[in-house]
């Protein structure tokens, strides 16, 4: 009887749907274990930096501390200003966790490991990533509070400011690939870490000689610009003016209380996942061990075991980057306005034009010989 | 170019930052786990006030003179002594303190003419108000000389037989009237 529900369920026409239903429950799964036990990384980081512990009392090391969180979110009520639009504002937390979600799907994890293996992936995190900057307009529009609009009005300004850089810098990622597919991208990948693109762009070793030159030669610098603009997209420190607690008591969340704003905080936290996960597969070969192209064959032909390392290889390259974002947020200030946007239109929109130019130069110079 | 200077400059002084936060964060922490953990609180600490008494005869130092009440400019101290059998002065019966109005201003210390009272080291006093409002300072004194091994002094202990003759001077036994 199970075995044929089992069988029922794991052969195709319907092994497409459990799968994709599978996918869908693992990645709410990540998502929220990740967003729940990021606040707790971000606490006890926050700690050590300051020399402090951080949170010791809940649970072994404070691990009690995110459903300790959560439950004293829930337990309070969810009330919207009077006067405010009920369904925009309701829809605002939703609309703002909802994207990371989608996006998580066509991230690759390893080897075979991800939803949907589509074409456009790159597309498609970046389309459905720059939801969140609407989702948040609307947070501060539907509050009814002028603090609350103007705040969102800054949150707006700065995302389109650091979009235009990011999506500039992975033009040229693209460029050198020659691909939107992620697992794709990754794939190229494959060999030492020469081989990522972080340093591919400066020499192709995997070809050798001249005339093999990767494309990019400032591709740290493209990693550099592309991290920073990850830290602006997400309002992460030193960039958060979305929430800035300390000085806009919450920026565009000041009516939210309770789990509505516990939401734009998992969110927060989802999107760096994404974000850090998008970096380590543009920048820093995805699930690939880099260890060169022996080790690599070797992992694939170790079936599942090969491919739970690649996945291993993966987070720890992503969330060595997540630590590097909680590093940096309690390393330093926030950034006043002026500088914020200064930074993205005087220095970081130059450099990655210049190095797109750079790159769609160097890509065609062979061809002219 | 300046701004090129400048762009570098400014990152070279982000790598410090990060290298400096990435020192303290491996360094070990230097928090002290309160509720499990205290810190020696230092002997000058002014905490409430409390009664001082000879280390040898466990006798408290007060005379119930009641400068330290009137040197007090919140009112705080009501005491009360009477003179036990067979002694020359006074001693403290009932020193009540009502903490709540104590501003810790030392005043009551620094009036007292017989060094009897100090400012203890208590500082973690939280509680209900009533709980500590009026601390009774002769039982506080009581369960210290206890702890130390020693019996308090009773001023309503009969006068022991060899006082009356080695001070002949002495009156009556009669508890004094109240002052
Ligand atoms: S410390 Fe000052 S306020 Fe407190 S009891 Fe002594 S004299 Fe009064
Ligand atoms: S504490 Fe000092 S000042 Fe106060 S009654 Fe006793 S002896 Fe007198």
């Amino acid at each position: 009887m199970i075995e044929s529900i089992f069988k029922f369920f794991t052969t195709e026409p319907y092994w497409t749907l459990t799968r994709s239903i599978l996918y869908l429950v693992g990645i709410c799964i990540f998502v929220a274990a990740n967003a729940a036990y990021l606040v707790w990384v971000e606490r006890k980081g926050a700690g050590r930096f300051q020399r402090r512990p951080g949170p010791t009392e809940s649970g072994p090391w404070g691990l009690l501390q995110p459903p300790a969180d959560g439950i004293k979110l829930l337990a309070k009520q969810l009330m919207a200003p009077p006067g405010s639009d009920k369904i925009l504002f309701w829809a605002a937390p939703l609309m703002v966790i909802a994207p990371p979600l989608v996006c998580l799907a066509a991230i690759p994890f390893g080897n075979n490991v991800l939803a949907r293996d589509l074409n456009i992936g790159l597309l498609m995190v970046f389309s459905f990533g720059s939801i969140n900057v609407m989702a948040l307009m609307l947070g501060g529009w539907a509050s009814r509070n002028k603090y609350a609009i103007i705040s969102a009005a800054r949150v707006v300004s700065q995302n389109v400011a650091y979009e235009i850089p990011m999506l500039l810098v992975v033009i040229t990622i693209i460029m050198v690939t020659g691909t939107m597919n992620l697992q794709e991208i990754i794939v190229q990948q494959a060999g030492g870490f020469w081989n990522w693109n972080i340093l591919r762009g400066i020499w192709d070793f995997s070809g050798g000689g001249w005339g093999h030159i990767g494309g990019n030669l400032l591709a740290p610098v493209t990693f550099l610009i592309f991290y920073i603009c990850m830290l602006a997209e997400t309002n992460r420190a030193p960039f958060d003016m979305a929430e800035a607690e300390s000085e806009l008591v919450a920026g565009a969340f000041t009516e939210y209380g309770g789990m509505g704003f516990g939401v734009f905080f998992m969110a927060e936290y989802a999107n760096i996942v994404v974000g850090c996960a998008l970096a380590t597969i543009l920048f820093l070969g995805g699930w690939q061990s880099g260890l060169g192209s022996g080790f690599g064959t070797l992992l694939t032909s170790w079936g599942v075991i090969g491919t739970v390392i690649g996945v291993g290889f993966f987070f720890a390259k992503m969330y060595f980057l997540i630590f590097s974002v909680v590093w940096i947020r309690w390393t330093f200030p926030r950034t006043q306005f002026y500088g914020l946007l200064n930074l993205s239109w005087k220095i970081l929109i130059p450099i990655s034009l210049f190095t797109l130019l750079l790159t769609s130069v160097l890509l065609k110079l062979p061809r002219l010989f | 170019m300046n701004l090129v200077t400048e762009t570098f400059s400014g990152f070279l002084s982000l790598i410090t930052g990060l290298r400096i936060t990435i020192k303290q964060f491996f360094s070990p922490t230097i928090t002290t786990h309160y509720p499990h953990q205290t810190l020696p609180i230092a002997k000058k600490f002014r905490g409430h006030i409390e009664l001082k008494w000879n280390e040898e005869t466990g006798k408290p130092n007060c005379t119930a003179c009641n400068i330290c009440a009137k040197a007090c400019p919140s009112d705080c101290i009501v005491l009360d002594g009477i003179k036990p059998a067979g002694e020359k002065g006074k001693t403290v019966t009932s020193y009540k303190l009502d903490y709540t109005l104590c501003s810790l201003c030392s005043l009551c210390v620094e009036a007292c003419p017989f060094d009897a009272i100090q400012h203890s080291n208590r500082y973690n006093l939280a509680s209900v108000p009533n709980q500590w409002a009026n601390m009774d300072l002769v039982q506080r004194y009581k369960d210290q000389v206890t702890r130390v091994g020693k019996t308090p002094y009773d001023p309503y202990a009969p006068a022991p037989a060899a006082a009356p003759a080695a001070e002949p001077a002495a009156p009556a036994p009669a508890p004094t009237a109240q002052p």
